[in-house]
């Protein structure tokens, strides 16, 4: 098909803007309680971020409203901040050294 | 009770300097609290200070005055041993006044 | 173990070429908080060679001119007397059953700031001034005040003032324990968190005298010093708690609890490496 570059290229950004798939509810359950489980590991370890708290929020809020790409996609994000998060906790174990003055 | 008000003023030469700090919560009326309900305005509106029966400083404040004011200001004239009187008035209705020694 | 400059890494490179510094510190590290408090002066004095070691205590003050003269002119007049004055009064006030503060701490609770916090051997753990305060209220069947709220930081403000002057005098007895307190201490105050990833260290040892965003940075020499604050930004005095978990929350960690044991060990240790200094409290900042 002709079609000018840009308008390929904005429909490519629109179709990534949506998921591949329209999400689920049970999509989003499924990302939310990964996201919790992140998140309780980090608590374990005493470092959990904000944002993760925030990020969690936003995506039930969303699921509320019946957007559950939003959603989903904001359930991923919390689970991706919960294990940054956890990975910080782990690296710093051995890392704070750097810092110190000796 | 105990005043709002603290105040010192030394007199230096012919002019007397004059630092006062004042408890007030000075609410502006735009800040909310923890339950999310507007704090309602409650400020220090008309600050003054006289010496020799005139006023030598006169504030009309409104809500951007931060909480417990702190006012440095320097005036001609002043003994030392003289009196100095401070008084405000709040946008309620309520007063405090005090009366300091010029040292 | 990375070095801060050229300087220090080659001298380091030259003293340490017997060691294996390349290798990563697996076999504990002899905890030595001597070593670590002089080296902590050190790098201080070293890095601002115009701040009498003295100075330390005013933090952003010390690290800046203007903000210097605004302070000077501030202290004769501090924003901080009426939480003094009411921290004063309240522990004056005895509790419903008749006893005071006085009772439960030694020389009736005058001039003794400096020696918090200090490792209780019977129980193990770190003893803020914060915790005994609230120990000392329910132990007379009084309700603890809130760690971060005016009544705890008044109360803090009055023994720190009786204070003033006198050198920190922590003391790590030999204890293993509270050597691991101190070192958990330590490592918290190097460890990054929250997702900005910063450490105390990051503003603190860092970047002191540097901006984050409109404000000063103070050294972590002497930051204890000062405590409580009466901060412009909270338009009141500020406990050490209120400082801490407030510090978390500002690079988007989720602050613990007050004066859970992280927070206890971390007050032990920064006071420790800051001993001699003079306590200044209670401190204005901005």
């Amino acid at each position: 098909m002709n079609m000018p570059r840009s308008a390929l290229v904005s429909i490519l950004l629109i179709a990534n803007s949506v998921c591949a798939f329209a999400a689920t509810e049970a999509d989003y359950k499924a990302a939310y309680a990964a996201a919790e489980a992140a998140n309780k590991e980090a608590a374990a370890l005493r470092n959990q971020w904000t944002t993760t708290a925030a990020t969690l929020a936003a995506a039930k809020k969303a699921a509320d409203a019946g957007d559950f790409d939003a959603a989903t996609a904001s359930a991923r994000e919390a689970e991706a901040l919960a294990k940054a998060s956890s990975f910080q906790a782990t690296s710093e174990k051995e890392r704070w050294k750097d810092m110190e003055i000796r | 009770m105990a005043s709002t008000i603290r105040v010192r003023a030394i007199a230096r030469g012919d002019t007397t300097e004059v630092q006062a700090l004042i408890q007030h919560p000075m609410d502006s009326g735009y800040i909310k609290d923890a339950k999310g309900e507007i704090i309602p305005p409650h400020f220090i509106q008309q600050l003054t200070f006289e010496y020799d029966g005139k006023n030598v400083f006169l504030a009309d404040w409104g809500g951007g005055i931060s909480k417990d004011p702190y006012i440095k200001f320097a005036f001609k004239g002043g003994k030392k041993g003289d009196d100095l009187k401070i008084s405000w008035l709040d946008n309620k209705g309520a007063t405090d006044t005090t009366t300091a020694k010029i040292q | 173990m990375k070095l801060r400059s050229a300087t220090q890494l080659a001298s380091a490179a030259l003293t340490l070429a017997a060691l294996t510094f390349a290798a990563p510190a697996t076999a504990a590290d002899k905890i030595d908080p001597v070593a670590d408090a002089k080296a902590f002066k050190k790098f201080f004095t070293d890095k601002f060679p115009k701040v009498k070691l003295e100075d330390f205590v005013n933090g952003p003050y010390s690290m800046d001119e203007g903000l210097h003269r605004q302070w000077e002119e501030k202290e004769q007049f501090p924003p901080y007397e009426f939480s003094l004055d009411m921290g004063k009064e309240m522990f004056t006030k005895p509790f419903k059953n008749g006893k005071t503060y006085e009772d439960c701490f030694p020389n009736k609770g005058i001039g003794i700031r400096q020696n918090y916090p200090y490792f209780d051997e019977k129980e193990g753990k770190v003893i803020t001034l914060e915790l005994a305060l609230n120990r000392c209220r329910e132990a007379n069947g009084e309700p603890p005040f809130s760690y971060v709220r005016d009544e705890m930081a008044a109360l803090t403000a009055y023994m720190a003032f009786t204070s003033r002057g006198k050198p920190f005098d922590i003391k790590i007895p030999n204890d293993p324990r509270a050597l691991e307190a101190y070192q958990r201490g330590k490592e918290y105050f190097y460890t990054r968190r929250g997702q900005l990833n910063f450490s105390c260290a990051t503003c603190h040892v860092q970047s002191p005298g540097e901006r984050i965003r409109a404000e000063v940075l103070a050294p972590a020499l002497g930051i204890m010093n000062a405590m409580p604050i009466y901060r412009s930004e909270w338009s009141g005095m500020g406990t050490t708690s209120r400082r801490f978990t407030t510090c978390n929350s500002q690079i988007r960690g989720v602050p613990l609890n007050p004066q859970d044991d992280e927070y206890r060990d971390l007050e032990y240790y920064l006071s420790y490496v800051s001993n001699g200094l003079p306590i200044s409290g209670p401190g204005a900042r901005p």
